[in-house]
């Protein structure tokens, strides 16, 4: 039983990370890719700390949870590193203070600055 | 069932590296990049984990931990040339 | 109380984070982590000079189980966004007004905005009153700011004191 919850979540980690890479290689646009390893990533590794917390539970009688420890951190530098590639995203593009600016001034959609010739 | 769970964990993950290597050498742009080389550091925390399991061994929980660390080390310090020409202020 | 132990939480989270990396529950590293724990704070005190008040530290679980919750189905749907069609993805960037002023508090709730559904934040307006957000599917903007501001800054707003 503990087995089969254990594989179970081995495979959905492992998927939601494969998914996480297949957002980052085909999504034609770098804040459109940032949404792969972000959120699918975290949740694959996750799944698969999740899993190891369980089988070396099981097996060495105690409680493992020193998995939680990287989970935690997984979750908490995930968003800053995304944040921060963003940032040097918008800052070679010219920066942040025309949309800003435009965002303000008209509705609250506004388009993504002008793409670099690639 | 545990063992074949692993092994396809393992082949999802060895994927995703590759898939993610892929737009590391691709770019086209330097945030690309590191957002590939971000991407890698992580899958490969879960790869190490993995292969804890299918070893049956704890010793490479300790490697994970230490590359989840120095990975967003790694990742703050590029963005950081990026947006600013110099990693100390 | 407040000169020898100045940051409880930060104190108790220490000492968990200790036990942890330990995987134990043997007393001398339970000692040891105390001892670090209550010690830390008393040094590193000085480089939080403007340290955020809680004002109802119990919703803080409630908060946290919600954003578990809410990153579980955040994951579905981008893996259902990355699989589909790449061309019928409406992404946009979204202005999102501030009404939360504590660094700290503008800190959890960007990062919340990243771990959740189809959006990351990129980007804080200089004044500090506006998030700049990039969402993967939009099909209403307004109401996507609506969503954020009712479900994860006014629980913020409640638990710490702004």
């Amino acid at each position: 039983m503990l087995d089969a919850l254990t594989s179970f979540f081995l495979v959905v980690g492992g998927l939601f990370a494969l998914i996480g890479s297949i957002g980052l290689a085909r999504l034609p646009d770098l804040f459109m890719r940032l949404h792969g390893p972000t959120k699918a990533t975290t949740l694959g590794v996750g799944g698969i700390l999740i899993a190891s917390m369980l089988h070396f539970s099981c097996r060495t009688g105690g409680l493992s949870l020193h998995e939680l420890l990287v989970a935690l951190f997984l979750l908490i530098t995930a968003p800053a590193s995304a944040h921060l590639v963003a940032r040097s995203m918008l800052h070679l593009r010219g920066g942040s203070g025309g949309i800003l600016d435009a965002a303000a001034v008209g509705s609250q959609r506004c388009k993504p600055p002008e793409r670099k010739a690639e | 069932m545990l063992n074949v769970a692993a092994l396809i964990a393992l082949a999802c993950i060895a994927v995703a590296l590759l898939l993610s290597f892929w737009r590391l050498v691709r770019g086209p742009s330097l945030p690309d990049r590191i957002l590939a080389l971000d991407t890698m550091y992580i899958n490969t925390v879960a790869l190490l984990v993995l292969f804890g399991i299918y070893q049956g061994l704890t010793v490479f929980f300790e490697a994970a931990l230490v590359i989840a660390l120095v990975g967003f080390v790694g990742t703050v310090a590029l963005c950081k040339y990026l947006l600013r020409g110099d990693i100390i202020e | 109380m407040k000169r020898w132990l100045p940051q409880p939480l930060a104190s108790l989270s220490l000492w968990g984070v200790w036990l942890l990396l330990g995987n134990t529950l043997a007393p001398g590293q339970i000692l040891l982590g105390l001892l670090l724990a209550l010690a830390l704070p008393l040094f590193t005190v000085r480089f939080w000079p403007d340290r955020p008040r809680l004002r109802r530290p119990l919703k803080i679980p409630a908060y946290i189980l919600m954003l578990l919750w809410d990153i579980t189905v955040a994951n579905l749907t981008v893996a259902r966004l990355i699989l589909g069609p790449a061309d019928r993805l409406r992404p946009a960037f979204i202005l999102l007004p501030l009404d939360l002023r504590h660094d700290f508090a503008i800190v959890v709730l960007a990062n919340t905005i990243s771990l959740t559904p189809g959006t990351v934040s990129a980007d804080i307006s200089p004044d500090r009153r506006s998030l700049l957000i990039h969402a993967l599917d939009v099909e209403d903007a307004d109401q996507t700011v609506a969503m954020i501001k009712h479900r994860y800054e006014r629980p913020l707003q409640e638990i710490f004191e702004c």
